[in-house]
């Protein structure tokens, strides 16, 4: 799935949104949204007096008027809903048709039985060959094949899929397009990621976020004291009438409380509530991220520290040798045949760079020994060294080896020999300059230093700008030494680096950033880091990168794109900038409503004979008859919904600044905005329903 | 305007900005249990009262504790204050041989002056004995506004903890905030009083013959002590029923300027010391900025109204707009203190408020309506604010793009629902209130005044109980048996329905770790927070009670300006 820039708006995902806004009518359905549920109770209570009056053979055209525009609003708080999820629906289905009825071919004590996929449980082994779709979420634990992954990532480009490393997950639905793997699979029926995605998307599992609750609550709360005015108001009414000495001069027919009512409480936040919630999580699948609940995503908003792999993420993936520094004494060609013979059976990028290096230095002279019988000495966590072991025609043994200086050093020093004083300050200098010295040795004496360069990836500074603006530091994890690591992290820019890291270091240091109240964030791939995946608030993880890191990890990027974070932070953060923002404007077109209405019920009081009354005063707005700005109130309210539904769809634009800014820029916006556009709004709506003759 | 109203408008505010600092960090050093020299002798007292009621003051209290031990103490202290009224007829210090109160009105008193209302539906020279006045009303005086003090110490205690629950010792905050705050606070200010001429006396009351040769009974009484603690503790009742209108409560230009500028003392000092505790003095001076400019626009706007009557009015009341003020006031000094009685809760009165012009008495209204947070009660004005600043801090940090964050914790469901009840209950208890006046003839029968201005007055009535204030407009019968038991619900509820929620959120946000500020948090010290944090309090109160307030006072208001007076 490519970020699908179809409109929401074509005719199918419209049409079957307004079906869904009429199907939403059911209690079931409004129960869950409280304010919306009692303006429908309000319209249902507004019909019934109509159809009493009716009954009686009066036709109350004014109350008939609001008890259709407060269904209007049900209706229109509906839509908005039903078209936030017609946009998944629509994402689901295509992902649904990718999801074929696949034959698994699963193999049981060496045979080979067809099998549906939906019957395959967690441990059971497959087989896959070129040609067959992969039947369900696995870890390849045989074989190498290239997949196509398009069906997920919408990426047509091949992707190897290998045993025993960090590119052996696989996703069921992709297809395999050569070769043949085994494939171990890692989900039970119905929890596999395609099954999530579609879940996400259609909103099955979309449950309530904390912020998305306490709102609720605040809305609610509001509600209530609205209910209470709105209760209180006819007490008020009779008495101030009873002072004006006369009855019948305010309207508090059921019609005018409940319009009342329903204008006051919060329906442009309560029924846009969902919707917003909804596209949130939308807008995180249009740009390939799953997150496993929208919990997830609001958290992503707060995040404040964020811990980056510094291999692929902020530098390529592959150093590449540099340069070649001799000892003292030491000839550059003798250096250069050394590192040669080190690194030839080293397949690494690393190794290969070195290999080609070497060549270009010795200019095609042959070297001594490429032709003596060999031992190759891999390179292991425990030594951290690699090289050769080579029979002379003398037949004695040479020994080579490359590898980190300190090792090296170690190395060398057990054996007795003495260190050139050069070493130190060569191979610091290396280092400084964000490089990775690797001293090369021949029979225990060290004959010189290769530079082995980071390119830092181009652009990741100004991502990391982009962070700092949002608040968010970015601490680099390298394997490197601190020299290295400082030297790299000041070119990328980021703000802190943790140097020779192991997995429980990356652990400690976010338990210990948790520790001083931060929010921390992490990307990664690699086995090893699922716990700190897990450990942080928002784990990341790559969807390149294993089962292990994927089902620790909250989230996961299809496409792979460690800063990818960036984009989830700002949706996670327009998540809550709507709800606040819409909250903030619900609550603010309260007083010209008020300023519309009250003017209108009360103006009949102390009124002298012919005179509009005193409080007439207070009709700031002009509005032509009571019943017209009652009227204008609640078809304002109700119109105001479906005019914010692209809003709500799209979100609050959210741009990394200080916070003081983005809030007094949303305020003026939608706080004052709020106040004033109603004014504009209902006079509109006054005027045209007066030129209409409705009221 | 006259030299003495300038002098009022200009030292009343310096002088309160120099002292709070002062008052603020000597509440915070006597409530974190540093007892000040020159006062260590009280400190032997302190233990004995300890011991005498087996505490240890170092004992931490989870928030239920905490509430329990408040709850108990003030049930007991409101009872005992009852029955000490019904019985007074038989106590001692009672010259004028006053019998004891009916069991509903001592009911209703004992209530008002342990919630810090000082609702008073009776006059104190006519109907309390010295004895009722000095061990019962004196006593809940000053524990009523120690009260409040130890919520605000709790509440900051929660907000400054983080992991461990715990808030403090209520037994502790209580007697430290009486022994070492309000007790010589008092004891000073009445020294000053009775030099202006306040009575102190045991004496029976004086009966002359004036020069007409008319007999005349003068009122005397122990009242300067009385005086002194009303105005510290922001309680307000007064000892005779004129309050601080009465030449012996309030005789000298300096004893009305030290009273007045002793309510609103220690509602501003607990705002410096809540942001001394909380490490967030800055935080804290906004919020005095917000009520201090909240205040200066009540007073602005209702000196305009109450100096520019609308011409129909008649020539008489433009020039002189005295009726219902005390002469040796004036018109300026009675609006301050008007505004600054209703801000602070303290209910105090030296005017009559049902006088006030239909809009500065619609802005006193509106000044208790808000939830009495704009300096408010002793500790109460404090805690309401900070309810106040949890939704706006919820709104604001919604803006923002971040989980809301108040003082580095974080605010969630159950902090909004929390804050929510302090804010909005209140409101719903007010609006109650006026329906049931309107409805029932009970209620109904009591109003004193007609057309809007019943309206005001009814709503002024609710607003001043819910919200503690306790002062009135006059011409209600606080008296009748409707109001002094639907009163004395209101003034519970408007009090420990608000504590209880406060106390519960302190308890809760005690358990939360401090999250870290970023550039992406949300200021809370700065001038965009003040602005919002008061636009929110006034449009909470605006969509409250607009209509109410519509066919109050503004109906008052405009009905006045086309010549029709109620």
């Amino acid at each position: 799935m490519k970020p699908n820039q179809a409109s929401s708006w074509n005719r199918e995902i419209v049409g079957r949104a307004c079906l869904d806004a009429l199907r939403k009518l059911s209690p079931s359905s409004l129960w869950r949204n409280p304010v919306i549920l009692l303006t429908a109770v309000g319209a249902l209570a507004v019909t019934g007096d109509v159809l009493l009056k009716l009954a009686g053979g009066a036709l109350d055209g004014f109350a008939l008027q609001i008890a259709l525009w407060l269904w209007f609003t049900v209706l229109f708080a509906n839509f908005s809903e039903a078209i936030a999820e017609g946009r998944g629906k629509a994402q689901a289905d295509s992902l649904k048709r990718t999801r074929t009825k696949t034959v698994a071919r699963l193999l049981r004590d060496d045979q080979e039985t067809p099998t549906a996929a939906t019957d395959l449980r967690k441990g059971d082994r497959v087989v896959c060959e070129a040609g067959d779709v992969i039947p369900a979420d696995g870890e390849v634990v045989e074989g190498i094949a290239s997949v196509d992954e398009s069906a997920i990532t919408g990426e047509s480009a091949p992707v190897i899929r290998e045993s025993g490393g960090d590119r052996a997950a696989v996703t069921g639905g992709t297809r395999v397009l050569s070769d043949r793997i085994l494939v171990e699979v890692t989900a039970e029926p119905g929890s596999g990621f395609i099954d999530r995605m579609i879940g996400l998307v259609e909103g099955a599992t979309r449950q309530k976020t904390p912020n998305e609750i306490a709102l609720g609550i605040l809305l609610t709360s509001l509600t209530l004291v609205f209910a209470g005015v709105c209760l209180a108001l006819p007490a008020f009414a009779r008495f101030s009438e009873a002072q004006s000495g006369g009855a019948g001069k305010v309207d508090t027919s059921l019609a005018v409380m409940i319009a009342l009512f329903v204008c006051l409480i919060p329906t442009t936040i309560g029924g846009l509530l969902s919707a917003i919630g909804i596209s949130g999580i939308d807008r995180l699948v249009r740009r390939n991220v799953i997150a496993t609940s929208g919990r997830a995503v609001e958290a992503a908003g707060d995040i404040d520290v964020l811990l980056l792999d510094k291999t692929g993420t902020i530098t390529l993936g592959n150093r590449q040798a540099a340069d070649l520094l001799p000892m003292p004494g030491v000839s550059l060609e003798r250096l250069a045949e050394a590192a040669y013979l080190a690194s030839l059976a080293d397949e690494t990028p690393e190794g290969r760079s070195i290999v080609a290096l070497c060549r270009e230095k010795l200019a095609g002279r042959r070297v001594e020994g490429d032709d003596w019988r060999t031992t190759f000495v891999p390179f292991t966590a425990q030594t951290r060294m690699s090289g050769v072991d080579l029979v002379t025609p003398a037949q004695t043994i040479r020994t080579i080896r490359k590898g980190a200086v300190d090792s090296m050093r170690n190395w060398v020093a057990g054996r007795g020999r003495p260190l050139p004083a050069e070493l130190t300050s060569a191979s610091e200098a290396v280092a400084r300059s964000g490089g990775t010295p690797l001293a090369v040795a021949v029979d225990a004496e060290i004959v010189g230093i290769i530079h082995l360069k980071d390119i830092v990836k181009p652009g990741i500074k100004e991502r990391f700008a982009e962070l700092r603006r949002m608040g968010i530091r970015t601490v680099m994890i390298t394997g490197d030494n601190p020299v290295t690591a400082a030297a790299i992290a000041a070119e990328a820019g980021v703000d802190d680096f943790l140097a020779q890291a192991t997995p429980e270091m990356k652990l400690a240091r976010i338990r210990q950033e948790q520790q001083a109240g931060h929010l921390v964030a992490m990307t990664g791939d690699g086995t090893n880091d699922a716990p700190a995946l897990a450990q942080a608030d928002v784990g990341v993880a790559m969807n390149t990168g294993t089962q292990a890191a994927r089902e620790a990890g909250n989230m996961v990027d299809l496409d792979s794109n460690p800063t990818k974070l960036i984009e989830i932070v700002g949706i996670g953060k327009q998540l809550l900038i709507t709800r606040g923002s819409l909250t903030t404007f619900s609550l603010a077109n309260d007083v010209a409503k008020y300023f519309a209405i009250i003017p209108a019920m009360f103006a009949g009081l102390y009124a002298t004979q012919g005179s509009a009354g005193p409080l007439s005063a207070l009709n700031v707005m002009g509005l032509s008859s009571p019943q017209s700005a009652i009227l204008s109130a609640v078809i304002f309210n109700a119109l105001i919904i479906i005019a914010l539904v692209p809003l709500a769809l799209r979100g609050v634009a959210y741009q990394a600044g200080k916070a003081e800014a983005l809030l007094a820029r949303n305020l003026f916006i939608y706080g004052l905005g709020g106040v004033i556009a109603p004014f504009v709004g209902i006079k509109l709506i006054d005027l045209t329903i007066h030129s209409l003759g409705l009221a | 305007m006259n030299s003495y109203d300038i002098t009022l408008l200009i030292l009343l505010p310096t002088l309160l900005i120099a002292c709070t600092p002062f008052a603020g960090s000597w509440l915070v050093r006597v409530l974190e249990g540093e007892i000040p020299s020159g006062l260590r002798w009280l400190g032997k007292i302190e233990r004995s009262l300890y011991n005498l009621i087996g505490v240890a003051p170092e004992a931490e209290m989870t928030w239920k504790e905490y509430a329990v031990a408040l709850l108990c103490f003030n049930a007991v202290g409101c009872g005992l204050l009852a029955v000490m009224l019904m019985c007074q007829g038989v106590l001692p210090l009672n010259p004028q041989g006053l019998a004891g109160l009916s069991p509903a009105l001592a009911i209703n008193t004992a209530v008002s002056f342990t919630t810090n209302t000082n609702w008073q539906a009776y006059s104190g020279e006519n109907t309390l004995s010295y004895f009722s006045q000095m061990l019962g009303l004196g006593v809940q005086n000053f524990l009523s506004a120690a009260t409040g003090i130890a919520v605000l110490a709790a509440l900051a205690r929660g907000l400054r903890n983080a992991g461990a629950e715990a808030l403090g010792n209520f037994w502790a905050d209580l007697k430290r905030a009486t022994l070492y705050v309000l007790i010589p606070l008092s004891f000073v200010l009445a020294l000053v009083l009775v030099s202006q001429g306040v009575v102190m006396s045991f004496d029976g009351y004086a009966h002359v013959r004036t020069l007409e040769g008319a007999p005349q009974v003068i009122p005397l009484g122990p009242a300067a002590s009385q005086v002194a603690i009303k105005q510290i503790g922001t309680n307000g009742g007064g000892f005779f029923g004129a309050n601080s209108a009465h030449p012996f409560e309030n005789p000298t230009p300096l004893s009305h300027f030290l009273q007045l500028f002793a309510i609103l003392l220690l509602p501003a000092a607990c705002v410096d010391a809540f942001g001394r505790m909380t490490k967030a003095h800055k935080h804290a001076w906004a919020l005095l900025l917000v009520m201090g400019c909240l205040l200066a626009t009540a007073v602005g706007l209702s000196l305009y109204a109450e100096t520019h009557p609308p011409a129909a009015m008649g020539e008489i009341a433009r020039a002189l707009p005295m009726e219902g003020k005390e002469t040796r006031h004036g018109v300026v000094a009675s609006v301050v203190w008007a505004q600054a009685t209703t801000a602070a809760s303290s209910g105090s009165t030296n005017a009559a408020h049902g006088s006030l012009s239909p809009l500065s008495g619609g802005i006193a209204t509106l000044n208790m309506l808000v939830g009495e947070i704009v300096f408010g009660g002793v500790g109460s004005g404090l805690y309401g604010m900070v309810m106040m600043v949890v939704l706006t801090v919820f709104l604001a940090g919604l803006m923002v793009g971040r989980t809301p964050e108040y003082l580095g914790k974080k605010i969630e469901s159950r902090e909004v629902c929390l804050a929510a009840v302090a804010v909005l209950l209140p409101c719903g208890l007010v609006l109650a209130g006026c329906v049931a006046s309107f409805c029932t003839s009970a209620g109904g029968a009591a109003i004193g005044s007609h057309g809007p201005h019943a309206v005001t007055e009814v709503l002024y009535a609710w607003a001043s109980l819910v919200n503690n204030n306790g002062s009135a407009i006059g011409s209600l019968d606080a008296g009748a048996p409707f109001y002094l038991w639907a009163g004395s619900f209101a003034m519970i509820a408007g009090r420990f329905l608000v504590i209880v929620p406060v106390l519960m959120f302190a308890g809760g946000m005690a358990g939360k770790r401090h999250a870290a500020a970023s550039s992406g948090t949300f200021p809370t010290d700065g001038a965009l927070f003040s602005a919002l944090l008061a636009g929110m309090i006034l449009i909470i109160a605006a969509l409250t009670y607009f209509p109410a307030l519509t066919i109050g006072p503004v109906l008052e208001h405009l009905l006045a300006a086309a010549g029709r007076t109620f």
